[in-house]
């Protein structure tokens, strides 16, 4: 688009983006600056919008009174080993849907779409049960189990589009190369579909680390939370700690936040290779 | 343990079907035409169903059969508070629904959820992928700024506007009374209306972005000639919108609304976070209410819920399906 724009729309669209960004940012900026301010000031009038003194009360707090450092590390590894086992399963079948024709990959894609539909809580009581019969519930593995199933049915679809967006005549000339289609697959399409493959992976991390209702039902020894569950414990008191809440719910945010900054590009690529496509 | 089983017969399936592929691949070259091709056939069934099982028995093990088990939960007496009998029950659970006294509170509550937030999100996301079209110093950034929200997960998006809408100490109240909106500070979550507002605030602050990331997207695709012809014949910036823009990218826009239809319905963490479906279980939508009445223990009542949403959005789906492509074939 390089059509020349009025000067009243140029300050429309200025005005409404920065509008925007503000909507935007402020949540962001107020849990923040709550989560430092001392926690006699949190509940003090006037409201302070730039607290008087920084203080790390609260931080050191979490990790004094509640396993917050535990709770950290576990979500770290459930969701990092059932990222990458989902985005490696996912790319298998999305490959598969991407190149072949067959009878019934139809009725895989329907049965994908219906995952999205179906309300977790239906499925609750029942996994709890499977669950326990493998002796896998309050087991962190178990957890990243029950993730992967979570996050294979997207990824597949988005993997899909990026799959379907490289030429099959870039794996055929390997072939004729002599490459078998494994030697094609790893060596001549992994590479090209990189920035998909890390848009899958970070949106399988996001997924299981923002997880709640599995992990509550699934888990529950202090030394097995995740972030999550223990974010939930907070609420369920009557009274929110809100100094605590605030510091964990940063402690929270930051790694995804980061994530996402950092891969943002591919993240949107990743998002629209497997939607626009439908 | 039926499930168990089948997660053990895992390998045994994937590791014939390599070998398979290897053995067959070498007489392949060698042979006539029919045989060959019989053996092309069979190696790509093979390979098809070795590169789709995990992804399907992953699924279909802790997806699926738990799903398929809770359904069938919805027509027995299935309640924590008295499991000596699980007898069959027939419809008597979704009959219990639709007498409830919250089943109308509660559908109009979705109806509204589903509506105020995804026709705003829509119009604020199709306004933010027009101008973000046009390159501007510092756009990276910005999308990179807008994007967070998506990084977050919806208990916490309910935890940050529930904090912000606090009585007392919410900086929302003081804002206001700052900008002598109100006078004195709103219970915002005391009172239902108020409490549906915030709810859909978040939800909209929430999901605003996956339009703009999604239309943007689309809008790359239109080619520029179409725009140039446009202007040649010189359509003004609505018509251009109305009658180039949005016919062209008409069937992804549809679909996107329509996931993003399924997935509000399906969304019940932002509630979760900040009423819990109160006060006084008067902002519940489907899915929180059954999350309320999982916790008093009526897992039969909780799947019959669970079995009319699926019905109800697969229903929709097909409707919408079908009346955004007829819409399609007309024009």
């Amino acid at each position: 688009m390089n059509t020349k724009e009025s000067t009243a729309g140029k300050t429309v669209r200025i005005v409404f983006l920065t509008l925007w960004l503000i909507f935007t940012v402020f949540p962001l900026y107020w849990i923040t600056i709550t989560s430092f301010k001392p926690p006699g000031a949190i509940f003090a009038f006037p409201l302070s919008y730039w607290p008087e003194e920084f203080s790390l009360d609260n931080y050191a707090g979490l990790f004094d009174k509640a396993e917050f450092g535990t709770y950290l590390v576990n979500s770290l590894i459930v969701a990092t080993v059932a990222g990458v086992l989902a985005t490696a399963i996912s790319m298998l079948s999305a490959y598969v849907l991407a190149r072949f024709e067959f009878r019934s990959k139809g009725a895989l894609l329907m049965a994908a779409l219906v995952t999205q539909m179906i309300p977790a809580f239906i499925a609750l009581g029942p996994l709890y049960l499977l669950m326990t019969d493998l002796r896998l519930v309050d087991n962190r593995f178990g957890l990243v189990l029950v993730y992967v199933a979570v996050c294979i049915p997207f990824c597949t679809v988005m993997l899909r589009g990026f799959f379907e967006n490289i030429p099959d005549t870039l794996e055929e000339a390997a072939m004729i190369d002599g490459c078998s289609r494994f030697g094609a697959l790893f060596r001549v399409l992994l590479p090209v579909m990189r920035p998909g493959i890390i848009a899958a992976f970070i949106f399988n991390f996001v997924n299981c680390w923002n997880e709640l209702f599995l992990s509550v039902t699934l888990m529950n020894s202090d030394d097995n939370k995740t972030v999550p569950t223990a974010l939930n414990g907070f609420i369920s008191s009557f009274n929110i700690d809100w100094g605590s809440m605030s510091a964990a719910a940063v402690l929270t945010i930051l790694p995804t936040m980061v994530l996402f900054a950092f891969a943002s590009r591919h993240i949107v690529q990743g998002l629209t290779a497997g939607a626009v496509k439908g | 343990m039926r499930a168990g089983t089948e997660l053990s017969e895992h390998p045994p399936v994937r590791r014939p079907s390599r070998k398979g592929r290897k053995e067959a691949a070498r007489p392949a070259r060698r042979q006539d035409g029919g045989r060959r091709k019989r053996e092309f056939t069979a190696r790509r069934g093979a390979m098809i169903a070795g590169f789709m099982s995990p992804a399907v028995i992953f699924v279909a093990v802790f997806t699926y059969y738990p799903m398929v088990a809770g359904s069938q939960m919805a027509f027995r007496h299935w309640d924590l508070a008295d499991l000596t009998d699980t007898s069959f029950a027939g419809l008597a659970n979704f009959k219990e629904i639709f007498d409830d006294p919250l089943w109308g509170t509660v559908l109009s509550n979705t109806a509204l959820w589903v509506v105020a937030s995804i026709v705003p999100q829509l119009v604020i996301g199709f306004a933010l992928a027009l101008w973000l079209r046009r390159r501007f110093r510092f756009r990276g950034l910005y999308q990179a700024l807008i994007f967070f929200p998506w990084a977050i997960s919806g208990f916490l998006i309910g935890v940050l506007f529930r904090w912000m809408f606090n009585s007392e100490f919410g900086v929302v109240n003081d804002l206001l009374m700052k900008a002598r909106l109100i006078d004195e500070p709103v219970a915002w979550l005391a009172d239902p209306h108020t409490a549906m507002v915030v709810i859909i605030v978040a939800n909209i602050w929430y999901g605003v972005t996956f339009f703009a990331i999604m239309i943007l997207a689309a809008l790359q695709s239109v080619p520029d000639e179409v725009y140039e012809a446009a202007a040649l014949d010189g359509a003004g910036k609505a018509r251009t919108l109305f009658q180039i823009t949005i016919p062209y990218i008409r069937t992804m826009l549809a679909l996107t609304v329509l996931l993003r239809i399924i997935w509000i319905f399906n969304f019940p963490d932002i509630i979760f976070g900040t009423t819990g479906g109160g006060p006084n279980n008067e902002t519940h939508i489907v899915t929180t209410w059954m999350i309320h009445i999982t916790q008093q223990g009526d897992y039969g009542k909780a799947s019959a819920l669970g079995l009319l949403v699926v019905a109800g959005l697969l229903l929709f789906s097909v409707f919408y399906l079908t009346a955004t492509r007829e819409k399609g074939a007309k024009s």
